[in-house]
């Protein structure tokens, strides 16, 4: 068989590697590119007809207002989990075509790229981006803060994430992505073996969001730890602002891993360092329990949050308190430590030896103890509650069932010997689908259906919302099992073309799965744009769904100060106990609120930090040089900003409560 | 009472076990997972099963109440008791804590024993659960090497090679040492024995044995390797004692899939990246090759891994060998590098510095013996009276992988 | 359970209460002063612990490939531990000169701080000279980091700790003019206090490194 060897060594100093040759060959993609830009050219004029770029870099693109930055995260979570599904579409069409000789659709080097680029966008920009656009939005508004403890540094956290996943969207059009595989190990990733710009469009684009999530992490870490409203003793917060706690302490102590790693193996592709080569010293091996120290935890980074959401949602719609507080909040944090000690249980197959193996396979089965806790707190919680089977609720026992499975096929893993025969096979895909889709992407709907009305005063429709949960559930079991199936019929994963035509049917059943989630997520959208559209009889209160924590307390949406008294907090239930309480808001007396000022400086940082990536994956030297001096530059100049902060007037405090509350002013306010 | 002469393959438990686990569609289906046709693979097969089943002691409890409690704590349903500050029992916590730890502790015991056991790196003490291994049997050791993007299967005691097609004798104990040429792989035959990773400059083992004869297994790698990986696939077939030696007869005499002498040259050229390789056979091979394929020191004039490591043991070659980058450069130039080499062999053997080489008296392509004896007492499940494999502590954690793994023969300074 | 995490006495006498009582007991009516950046001390440190793991990796990493000389140079071949002494002694005597700094800064004396921070950034750059010196010597005798292993963590390593000292200098200048611009204001004086976190943990990262690299490597 012929290699395609494709010459990519042109440079020149002004493009560096830029050139023609940089037009991927393929038509699929020009397809795309049209699409796309036809799609962004109408955006664009749309905005500008409209005259909406003036609200938006006023309202959000500069605001550094927890709650529109946690939107603005959701909303780049679910672009990228959109291009990021389609990748998984690609996938399992190629497999279920490429069968009785027939080589699909698909190349190797363009099959390669998307799963390599599916499970990078899926985790960290799709997942990510919706586990912190969720602490963001929610964790201030639960512990009854204005906003997080640096509000400039999230906006640029957020902007720095958009910049990593502007990078990764380019590279569908400009040159190539990684062939990989979502964590590139070397010798593969190295130089030598890949030579051309994939590997460095995943290096940077990884780079630049790792700096937004680790800085996202320090920040929400000081909200929890120092912004408690009075009266919020640890064991007093909400479990969602435990869980937060937890991911952000994992987040701090894991992304720095990542990042070290990333700049070893960029050190070994630009200057010929030999950390992770064959020869001369280097040591692969290294950078496979390296990378699996940051990817362990992250795994939990994703996760965790998404049991907070679950606990809410739980302890909201069974009317009832959560069951096991203190237990849950004990499991939590024995997760949170566990999490790094198990990293080993991806590589058993690299050689270890045995008492290695069985040591981390019996930490990750110990991994399991906690969880478990939490599963029964949940069922115990639903135990004598009223279960109200609202969309979240739904999301929840579906969580319930599908993440049970998923855990017990992961402990499976866990066991080495079995981990011979399984590692790296379809079972072990359908096994991380399985407690990913079915605890963080249910988690992601349940959370979007639950806080939506409070983000924006209306409720999501509830029958488009019941199409797209059905479509989401039947789909995912018609899309995951079969790979379980032919995990246990020895397929491995990344295979493009396959000959045992006894797989095939199987491959058939999970297409149809995958088409199935397709309309689900298609039910989704459709859910979001009705609801918006039919605003006006969907609207509701603050509380809508007889909440517990005190982010039902305020007016939805909540104002922009959030509360304009800090609640004093009784018992971990602070609204619910307010409301048995019978407890009134104030209506005046109301004080001068002390904001944080909007600053464009995050937006601009992140865009030079764009081109500055790009530059250096192109290696265009001159404009790498240029940027990174006026990133350190304009974040120099940014120090001598001190202006940063303004109050907003008791007057217009008490205009904007009243209106909420449809009530006159208070005389004399 | 007379024993019956014929005892069950396998615990009769297991086998309903298997039965009422896999539903009808998957017997169906080859789940060569759980019916292989080796002894280490069904045991990793089985343990698939007894792990399930000891899961679904609480796993399905908990699916069950999920659903039950979903249904009857129905908001409708005004019968159901109703108590919203009832959020704590401790007789309950209690038993959602130890039920999970029950399970975990005998499944971490059946961990502990069975990866012990099934320790890729120690010898196999049966031929399968009624048949000990008698003290005379001699396992055949093929060498394994996963190549862009091909295998090749060497056959030292045959003096034969392959290249995609794995031929082995049944009931025979098989020992196989394995590497790669350039990027990790890893190295699985379903049906006989779970995978281990395939890794450039390293070795890893696996022990294993097929106990049924037949020709339509199927090898592969089972870690993506490049645009080549799809097609690293090749047949594996089991036959008696008398048909591996007409086989081997066979790859010896030549035939339609002849392929000469495997010698270092025909091996940088094989080494070339290359997809879909049809099966070759290489009736000689060079008895070094393999360990200087370990070595990463096949192609002229490159120090061998183990002379750099005997050197480095010993404190380097201080600034003197500072210059000493061509002779010990591999893989920076990537795929291109036995390109290059083989059209210029002269040019690579001019770069050798003889002075060096006889600064190291080992000979290249020995690699140490790490492997590990079975147990005496094979049924001993208890772990104890084991032998610890790799004596390794938790601390050394990199450097036993190093040890394991790395052709390293450390000089005794 | 539920008594000790329910504040009971709210619960069972709020109820009783009047209106206007409850809603006291319910919110912060008063205005609360909230430090200005009263986290930032807290976030910083977060931020250094963070850093502190980046340099984990490098010395995990040098743990495990420090020994790979590939049949080139090692520790002893190539190290000057006088050249180094020297420059760990640069670095002590800045963190001591920043020490200094601090204290005439909670005397309000902004010259002097300015001053001291002068003198921090002269030893500072001195520290950086010497390892640059050190470096170039060993790039120009053919002991670059792409030459080993060894070498190539020793770079990554020592090199980080050298571009964390340089930021930390742009950083030091950048405040030396901002309190000629603003003097001693509570933002400043709290920057001060996050610089001198900083540069006294690089100073500990610095002892670690002198230790483990070339004190044990040549010893």
């Amino acid at each position: 068989m012929a290699i395609e060897a494709v010459d990519h060594s042109h440079w020149s100093p002004l493009l560096g590697r830029l050139w023609w040759d940089a037009i991927p060959p393929d038509p699929i993609v020009w397809a795309t590119f049209a699409g796309v830009m036809l799609g962004g050219i109408a955006l664009v004029a749309a905005l500008t007809y409209f005259k909406v770029w003036g609200y938006l870099w006023k309202e959000w693109f500069t605001s550094v207002d927890h709650k529109k930055i946690g939107i603005m995260y959701m909303v780049l979570g679910l672009v990228m989990f959109i291009r990021g599904f389609a990748d998984a579409i690609m996938m399992r069409l190629q497999q279920a075509l490429a069968f009785g000789g027939s080589e699909g659709y698909l190349n190797a080097h363009h099959f390669d790229q998307v799963f390599t680029a599916h499970g990078v966008i899926m985790i960290f920009f799709a997942a990510m981006p919706f586990v912190t656009g969720f602490m963001n939005y929610v964790v201030p508004l639960q512990i009854g803060a204005r906003d997080v403890s640096f509000p400039f540094l999230n906006n640029f956290s957020f902007w720095m994430t958009t910049s990593g996943a502007v990078l990764i969207m380019a590279s569908l059009f400009i040159g190539e992505f990684g062939q990989t595989g979502w964590l590139a190990y070397p010798p593969l990733s190295g130089i030598a073996y890949s030579p051309y710009v994939g590997v460095d469009y995943w290096i940077w684009s990884l780079q630049i969001a790792g700096v937004g999530t680790l800085l996202s992490g320090v920040n929400l870490i000081c909200t929890i730890v120092k912004m408690r409203a009075p009266g919020m003793n640890m064991m007093k917060m909400p479990i969602f602002t435990w869980t937060a706690l937890c991911t952000n302490i994992l987040i701090v102590a894991a992304f720095p891993v990542l990042t070290a790693v990333l700049t070893m193996l960029s050190m070994d592709r630009y200057l010929g360092f030999n950390f992770f080569t064959n020869d001369l010293g280097g040591s692969a091996m290294m950078y496979v329990n390296l990378i699996w120290i940051w990817g362990h935890p992250e795994v939990y980074i994703l996760i965790l949050p998404i049991f907070g959401v679950f606990s809410e949602i739980t302890a909201t719609f069974c009317g009832k308190r959560l069951f096991g507080y203190t237990s849950m909040v004990y499991a939590t944090m024995v997760i949170t430590i566990l999490s790094y000690i198990v990293w080993l249980h991806h590589f058993f197959t690299m050689g270890s030896g045995a008492s290695v193996n069985s040591f981390f396979g019996i930490t990750t089965m110990v991994i399991s103890i906690p969880t478990g806790a939490k599963l029964f707190n949940w069922l115990f919680t639903m135990y004598r509650g009223r279960i109200r089977f609202e969309l979240p609720m739904m999301w929840t026992v579906a969580f319930m069932v599908t993440f049970t499975i998923g855990g017990m096929t992961g402990v499976l893993l866990a066991v080495p010997p079995a981990d011979f025969v399984l590692h790296n096979s379809l079972f072990l895909i359908a096994h991380f689908h399985n407690v990913i889709i079915g605890g963080v992407v249910f988690g992601v709907f349940a959370g979007i259906n639950f806080w939506w009305p409070k983000a924006f005063g209306f409720k999501l429709h509830e029958g488009l919302g019941k199409i797209s949960f059905w479509c989401w559930v039947v789909g995912f079991y018609l899309a995951f099992m079969p790979l379980y199936v032919l995990g246990l019929m020895g397929v491995t994963r990344r295979m493009r073309v396959f000959d045992d035509p006894s797989l095939h049917i199987w491959f058939i059943i999970a297409a149809i799965g995958a088409a199935v989630i397709a309309a689900g997520i298609g039910a989704f959208v459709l859910q979001v744009a009705f609801s918006i559209w039919k605003r006006k009889e969907l609207a509701c209160d603050g509380d809508p769904w007889g909440g517990r924590t005190l982010e039902w307390s305020t007016t939805s949406p909540p104002p922009h100060y959030n509360f304009a008294f800090t609640p004093v907090v009784h018992d971990i239930d602070a609204w619910e106990d307010m409301k048995r309480c019978d407890v009134a808001a104030p209506k005046s007396g109301f004080l001068d609120i002390h904001m944080p000022r909007n600053t464009g400086t995050g937006i601009i940082l992140g865009g030079i930090a764009t081109v500055f990536g790009f530059a250096m994956i192109w290696q265009i030297w001159w404009l790498a040089a240029i940027t990174f001096v006026g990133m350190v530059g304009y974040s120099i100049a940014h120090t001598f900003n001190y202006n940063r902060d303004y109050y907003i007037p008791a007057d217009e405090v008490a205009e904007t409560e009243a209106a909420a509350h449809g009530q006159p002013l208070p005389a004399g306010a | 009472m007379p024993r019956r002469p014929v005892a069950p393959p396998r615990a009769p438990v297991t086998r309903i076990a298997a039965a009422l686990a896999l539903t009808g569609a998957l017997s169906a289906c080859n789940t060569v997972v759980l019916k292989p046709a080796g002894d280490v693979a069904q045991q990793q097969g089985d343990l698939v099963v007894i792990s399930t089943l000891l899961m679904l002691l609480i796993i399905v409890p908990v699916i069950a109440l999920t659903l039950f409690f979903a249904f009857k704590y129905r908001a409708s349903n005004k019968e159901a008791n109703y108590q919203p500050d009832w959020d704590h029992s401790t007789q309950l916590e209690l038993v959602i804590w130890a039920a999970p730890l029950l399970i975990i502790i005998c499944l971490g015991a059946l961990t502990w024993v069975s990866t012990h056991l099934l320790d890729p790196y120690r010898t196999i003490g049966r031929i399968d659960p009624e048949t000990p291994i008698s003290a005379q049997v001699e396992p055949l050791e093929v060498d394994v090497v996963a190549l862009d993007w091909k295998w090749l299967f060497i056959y030292p005691e045959q003096g034969v090679a392959t290249v995609n097609e794995l031929v082995v004798p049944t009931n025979r104990p098989l020992h196989f040492r394995i590497t790669a040429s350039s990027v990790m792989n890893s190295f699985y035959v379903p049906a006989m024995a779970g995978q281990i990773y395939a890794m450039p400059g390293m070795e890893t083992r696996l022990n294993a044995v097929m106990n049924r004869t037949g020709d339509d297994f199927v090898g592969f790698s089972a870690n993506y390797s490049g645009a080549g990986f799809s097609g690293m696939r090749f047949p594996v077939r089991s036959v008696d004692d008398a048909g591996f030696a007409s086989w081997v007869a066979d790859v010896k005499d030549g035939g339609e899939k002849a392929a000469g002498t495997l010698d270092a040259p025909t091996y940088l050229d094989l080494e070339k990246p290359s997809e879909n390789v049809p099966a070759m056979h290489f009736a000689n091979v060079d008895a070094k090759l393999y360990g200087r394929i370990v070595d990463m020191c096949v192609e002229p004039g490159k120090m061998c891994m183990s002379e750099m490591m005997a050197i480095d043991a010993r404190g380097g070659l201080g600034k003197a060998g500072i210059h000493n980058v061509e002779m010990l450069t591999y893989d920076k130039h990537g795929r291109e590098a036995a390109l290059d080499a083989t059209r210029n062999p002269d040019a690579a053997l001019t770069r050798e510095l003889a002075w060096v080489r006889a600064l190291c008296e080992q000979e290249a392509g020995a690699v140490i013996d790490n492997t590990v004896e079975a147990p005496e007492d094979k049924n001993s499940l208890t772990g104890f009276g084991l032998s610890a494999p790799q004596s390794l502590s938790l601390a050394g954690q990199n450097d036993s992988q190093s040890t394991l793994a790395r052709p390293s023969k450390t000089s005794r300074n | 359970m539920t008594a000790t995490t329910r504040d009971t006495m709210t619960n069972s006498t709020a109820t009783a209460a009047s209106p206007e009582a409850r809603t006291a007991a319910f919110y912060e009516l008063e205005p609360h002063h909230h430090p200005e950046g009263a986290s930032t001390m807290l976030g910083f440190w977060i931020y250094l612990m963070s850093d502190c793991l980046i340099f984990a990796m490098l010395f995990a990493a040098y743990g495990v490939l420090g020994g790979n000389f590939a049949a080139g140079p090692g520790p002893k071949d190539l190290f000057e531990l006088p050249l180094i002494a020297v420059n760990t002694a640069m670095l002590l005597f800045s963190s001591i000169t920043y020490g200094f700094a601090m204290l005439v800064m909670e005397k309000g004396k902004v010259r002097a701080t300015q001053g001291w921070l002068l003198v921090t950034a002269v030893f500072g750059a001195s520290f950086l000279a010497i390892e640059l010196y050190e470096f170039s010597h060993l790039i120009h005798e053919g002991a670059g980091p792409w030459r080993s292993g060894f070498l190539t963590a020793f770079f990554s390593l020592v090199g980080t700790h050298g571009l964390h000292v340089t930021f930390g200098l742009i950083w030091l200048f950048t405040l030396v003019v901002q309190l000629s611009k603003k003097g001693l204001t509570p933002a400043n004086q709290r920057r001060l206090q996050c610089l001198s976190l900083f540069w006294h943990f690089l100073d500990v990262i610095w002892i670690g490194v002198f230790t483990f690299v070339y004190l044990m490597g040549m010893l």
